[in-house]
């Protein structure tokens, strides 16, 4: 591997600081599942890595059900699955978390760096989106907080600045009446990488008979993870019926717009953004109507 | 650019001190430095397992940990898990049961499933698929590896009731 310094930073100034000051010479590892596999195989470069595992904003993990869930940019994928609170409030959320890698990679991979990778195959991202998960950024002087959505430019990346670090990802209480999913379609039975995945969250009105809302995004059918807003249009205000299902799942192939690669054929992975964005609605619903 | 860190970590129940540049992994520390080879390299991305160790109690790759990031941590490889006389009822059932061949998988086979049994030492059998899914065997094609795992599970519980 490329020769580096290393630096363990203490704080967010520090870290922004040397970021500031390096460029893309610096590296951020929290991790480093993706940034150690990155500069042995020469994929990126680094002068200097700043490990920002020993900074507290970053390895905060705290949910309420009136602020939500915050998330540091820093922990650990086994942290969020093994805490019983999160799992209850967040499925969707476990989903995802709980097929990333395998355990060995589960006990060091972060969603921080999920989100900073920025592949578009990521598997966190589709159901961070789907719950209106918000990335706070912060440099020296300036806090920024962004919508997921938004914070994607192209595969490897993101609207991150130089001296810019992700501190964490915080999403809004679970609303009422609501359920969430994330699917992911692989040809092995875990440790792949999604050919297609789909990532959804329902809300229901109080009689549980008609959607208030819904959101739904798509991974590894776009440059970037795919917000679908026409998803979400096809069932707001509309019964829960196969009709509506059916139409917002029709939206998400139409709004795919994937590329043919070695995992999958552009062909198949329309159909699969169609039948995965079915399916996650469906268990969304489920989980919605048994909470 | 050698710019070499000093990094004291307690491994295998000893606490150790050692020089390691940056760029070199956990894996080749433990291999190159400590002479800790019961520790494999296999793909060195993340993918096979071989090099698994617990770090700090969680299972990790060690070729996707940086030697300078255990600075105070605590190691377990396999070297740690084997008893002083005779072996842990992981490695007792894997030659039992026949879970290797050419047994370039098996400390990281034992390692995740110490790992696993420590959390949860009554798995079924898909747990223990599960758990194991990030270490792969060219070999056995896995029955007996988990065959292995569950007969170790059974061992471990009967030598924890009391008599």
């Amino acid at each position: 591997m490329q020769a580096f310094s290393y630096i363990p930073a203490r704080t967010i100034s520090e870290a922004a600081e040397i970021l500031a000051r390096e460029g893309d010479q610096a590296r951020c590892l929290s991790g480093g599942t993706d940034l150690i596999v990155f500069l042995r195989e020469g994929r990126r470069s680094a002068k200097v890595v700043v490990d920002v595992k020993g900074i507290p904003e970053l390895n905060q993990l705290s949910y309420s059900p009136r602020e939500g869930l915050t998330i540091g940019a820093a922990v650990p994928c086994h942290r969020i699955c093994d805490n019983p609170q999160i799992a209850a409030a967040y499925p969707g959320l476990i989903d995802a978390v709980s097929l990333i890698g395998g355990t060995a990679i589960q006990g060091r991979a972060t969603l921080g760096g999920n989100v900073c990778t920025a592949s578009p195959a990521g598997d966190s991202i589709p159901v961070l989106i789907a719950y209106e998960a918000t990335c706070v950024v912060a440099s020296r002087n300036v806090t920024r907080a962004i919508p997921l959505e938004k914070f994607f430019l192209g595969p490897g990346r993101t609207v991150l600045q130089p001296g810019e670090l992700l501190v964490a990802l915080k999403l809004p209480p679970p609303r009422p009446g609501s359920g969430a999913a994330y699917l992911r379609f692989i040809p092995r039975n875990e440790m792949d990488i999604a050919v297609t995945s789909a990532g959804a969250v329902v809300v229901l009105d109080e009689s549980r008979t008609h959607f208030a809302g819904a959101r739904v995004a798509l991974g590894a059918v776009a440059p970037t993870p795919l917000f679908v807003p026409e998803a979400g249009a096809a069932l707001a205000g509309r019964p829960v019926s196969d009709e509506a299902i059916e139409a917002a799942a029709q939206a998400a192939r139409a709004a795919a717009r994937p590329i043919t690669d070695m995992r999958g054929s552009a062909e198949q992975r329309k159909h699969l953004s169609y039948v995965l964005t079915r399916r996650a609605l469906l268990k969304a619903i489920e989980r919605a109507r048994a909470a | 650019m050698s710019n070499k860190v000093l990094v004291t970590a307690t491994i295998n129940d000893e606490e150790m001190s050692f020089v390691c540049e940056p760029r070199q992994s956990l894996l080749e520390v433990l291999r190159d430095v400590l002479n800790l080879t019961g520790v494999k390299e296999g793909c060195n991305n993340g993918n096979c397992g071989a090099c698994a160790v617990i770090l700090n109690g969680v299972l990790v790759n060690s070729c996707l940990v940086l030697g300078v990031e255990i600075n105070g941590a605590t190691v377990t490889t396999v070297e740690g898990i084997t008893p002083r006389e005779g072996l842990h009822p992981l490695q007792q059932k894997f030659l039992e049961d026949a879970a290797l061949q050419c047994g370039i998988c098996t400390p990281g086979f034992i390692v995740a499933a110490k790992a696993l049994l420590d959390k949860n030492p009554n798995p079924t059998e898909h747990e223990v698929r599960y758990w194991l899914a990030g270490n792969l065997c060219r070999c056995t094609g896995y029955d007996k590896i988990v065959r292995a795992v569950l007969d170790a599970a059974e061992v471990m519980r009967a030598e924890k009731q009391p008599a």
